[in-house]
């Protein structure tokens, strides 16, 4: 008897969930599909009951995906045809995904916005969601780098305030590492990054990419400079030629002075205070990058994220409106309280009283002057060049000569599908 | 058998014929067909924008000095790695089939745990282990009087690391087949050579390798295979790095294909270790018949 009951019973099941299964779906056409990653994921569910409270002919299905395979499942659900209405894209995301057509452009949308809420936004960030001349997704929350450092430790080196100039933070870090001897160093920058050498390239004013981001321009000037100081900085001793197998625990490191400076994002404010121990908690803040000369500060990154509407969705009015909401100040202060990342509006800062806190007030500062890097979908590709090729010449397996034509000739290999798709379209 | 009959063996063989076509065959062919193109993100969209390239894809991963650096990495890992790997295998199942052996299971099953244990696991571990400043491995160098290395940082000894690493993950797999191998040579074997005056040596070479022979052809076969194919332990423990040291061929492929999304060139790369591992297999089939005593 049990011998086929077993089976039969697991065949009711399975029809009972195929049944359940149609139900959902039947109920569930209606509903506006959100993909959100990570711990945004979570936290925006909250947010989500609130519009939906605001809005009951609206039904809002949050889908989590983990960060490690957004992108990816992004690109797949294109493909597929299985985008979400309205998604979270990391801000460097879109131009790929602007070329994959998968974007509805969002210019007519925002004109109909007032004035005061469209410059409510920081303009380097915003300008990273303009490519090719059209605005594509709406900043949701925002992320750039900036100096972490202990305050201690650069006081005691006669820093007391945070050095403004190339200048003064080379003389601040040749005095740290007096002070601390061969063991230990005065700034992290691990080898895997990208981030230091571009930014300091961009703050000479390199545009790393010509011709309309047809080749590559890492011989010109500003770049050869940039280089030069990032290497100098590990020729002198000032950084570890260390990648991150070398790193234990970045926290405990710089509990115990391993390094004194690191360029780092808005995450490590909470990871920093979380970490530390107890003892440590006033002893290291942020401060704004410093410029290669005047004109402090120096820019950093546009980083973050935004929130974009699929092409083919067909309930665009319905996405538009979560948008909206979730671009309301009030709306942006309550994520921040439950994810910490930092408001996407001015108006939510303020209301927070973000530019005066200690630690937030450099990103505050650092946010005014931020800037994006080429908006092109290969541009991920050539950021691991870039860290490759410096690590070469970190390593003194090449000169500096040498990387910057290496990564000159790589990048126009990279660039070449663009330059033909370029002479096709005749631009 | 008449015309218009069809063979029942078809039937089968073909579900399962048609699931290999399906899943194995089709695939492959249309990923031969992909490298051939310059498919890319660009192209995923919009078909218009794919390039017939020919031998183009080929052509330019013989001119990428990354490419030749990855197979010599590969070829590293493999020339290293797998002779010590299949020797300290091989050593393994004498120890564990000796006859003052004590506990055989237990260490059976200790040496294979390796083997079952996820990689992603075992790497967060080894990393530890070779942390340079704070690594299980410096501090017992450091008793001996040697100098710290910086196992995954330095270009030089990141290779050794993975070897090590990947060495220590994989011999309980070929010991196990090893000692099936030992265990069904005849004890007569040893007993006539005995009875002859054979030392231990000569009992190991006359009578325990000539037997292992055909076990040893597998063993050595598979392993050379799957070490060509280096890509979880470098891509958890280094990504590639330091200084592409140990950027082996796979994980080429695999940034290209997936995080780069240049899916004929990735292609490209797979088919160019397919042609590797295809040519070297039967050279090693070749040497085989070259063997006396072998048909």
């Amino acid at each position: 008897m049990s011998a086929w009951r077993r089976p039969a019973r697991a065949l009711l099941l399975l029809g009972l969930a195929a049944a359940l299964g149609c139900r959902i779906d039947a109920t569930d056409t209606g509903a506006v599909r959100f993909w959100a990653m990570g711990r945004e994921g979570e936290e925006v569910q909250q947010l989500v009951l609130e519009f939906e409270r605001r809005h009951p002919d609206i039904h809002v299905r949050v889908q989590q995906i983990p960060w490690g395979a957004a992108h990816e499942k992004l690109l797949t659900a294109d493909v597929g045809g299985a985008m979400p209405d309205v998604f979270q894209a990391g801000n460097t995301w879109l131009p790929e995904l602007v070329a994959l057509g998968a974007l509805e452009p969002l210019d007519e949308r925002l004109a109909r916005w007032p004035a005061i809420d469209r410059d409510d936004y920081f303009p380097g960030i915003v300008d990273t969601n303009v490519v090719d001349g059209a605005t594509w997704a709406v900043p949701w929350y925002v992320d750039t780098r900036v100096l972490f450092y202990r305050s201690d430790l650069l006081a005691e080196a006669g820093y007391p305030e945070p050095p403004r100039t190339w200048t003064a933070w080379t003389d601040a870090m040749l005095r740290v590492k007096e002070r601390v001897g061969p063991e230990r160093y005065a700034i992290l920058l691990p080898l895997r990054e990208w981030q230091p050498p571009v930014i300091l390239a961009l703050q000479r004013g390199a545009s790393l990419l010509r011709d309309g981001a047809r080749y590559g321009d890492f011989q010109s000037p500003p770049v050869r400079a940039a280089f030069e100081f990032y290497l100098d900085l590990f020729r002198r001793g000032l950084a570890p030629r260390a990648g991150d197998t070398a790193l234990a625990n970045l926290y405990q490191d710089f509990a115990r002075g391993y390094f004194s400076l690191y360029i780092s994002g808005p995450w490590n404010i909470g990871e920093f205070a979380r970490r530390l121990p107890a003892d440590l908690a006033d002893r290291w803040t942020t401060a704004p990058l410093p410029a290669p000369g005047d004109g402090y500060p120096g820019v950093s990154l546009a980083g973050g994220a935004s929130l974009a509407v699929s092409r083919g969705s067909d309930r665009k009015d319905a996405a538009w409106k979560l948008v909206e909401f979730l671009s309301q100040p009030a709306q942006q202060v309550r994520f921040y309280r439950l994810t910490g990342d930092l408001p996407a509006r001015k108006a939510a800062w303020a209301d927070e009283g973000l530019p005066r806190d200690r630690r937030a007030h450099a990103f505050w500062i650092q946010l005014q002057s931020v800037q994006s890097t080429p908006k092109i979908p290969e541009w991920e590709r050539i950021a691991a060049k870039i860290s490759q090729y410096a690590e070469a010449a970190i390593r003194g397996t090449m000169t500096i000569d040498q990387a910057l034509a290496g990564l000159d000739r790589d990048v126009d290999n990279v660039l070449e599908k663009r330059r033909w798709l370029m002479r096709a379209a005749g631009r | 058998m008449g015309r218009g009959r069809i063979n029942p063996a078809w039937g089968f063989v073909g579900p399962a014929l048609l699931a290999i076509g399906a899943f194995f065959f089709v695939p492959v062919a249309a990923s031969l067909l992909l490298s051939f193109t310059d498919f890319d993100v660009y192209a995923v969209a919009r078909p218009d924008r794919l390039r017939f390239v020919a031998l183009g894809n080929y052509a330019r991963l013989l001119g990428e000095p990354r490419f030749w650096t990855a197979l010599g990495n590969t070829a590293y890992f493999v020339v290293v790695g797998g002779p010590l790997s299949v020797g300290v295998s091989l050593g393994a199942a004498l120890l564990l089939e000796a006859k003052l052996a004590r506990w055989k299971g237990f260490f059976r099953t200790v040496f294979f745990l390796p083997v079952v244990t996820t990689l992603v696991a075992v790497a967060v571990v080894w990393r530890y282990l070779y942390h340079p400043r704070h690594g299980l491995l410096n501090l017992l160098l450091g008793l001996a009087g040697i100098h710290p290395i910086d196992w995954l940082g330095d270009p030089r000894w990141a290779m050794p690391a993975i070897i090590l690493l990947a060495v220590w993950k994989n011999f309980g797999f070929n010991m196990v087949i090893f000692i099936a191998g030992l265990q069904s040579i005849p004890e007569r074997l040893y007993e006539a050579a005995r009875l002859d005056g054979a030392s231990a040596w000569q009992q190991f070479r006359r009578v325990t390798l000539p037997m292992l022979a055909p076990t040893f052809l597998f063993v050595a076969v598979v392993t050379m295979i799957g070490y060509f194919q280096l890509f979880a332990e470098p891509y958890v423990m280094t990504q590639g790095g330091p200084a592409n040291s140990t950027l082996s061929v796979v994980l080429l492929m695999y940034e290209e294909g997936f995080r780069w999304w240049n899916m004929g060139y990735g292609a490209a790369v797979a088919f160019v270790l397919f042609a590797i591992i295809l040519s070297l297999t039967l050279a090693e089939r070749g040497l085989r018949r070259l063997q006396p005593g072998a048909r």
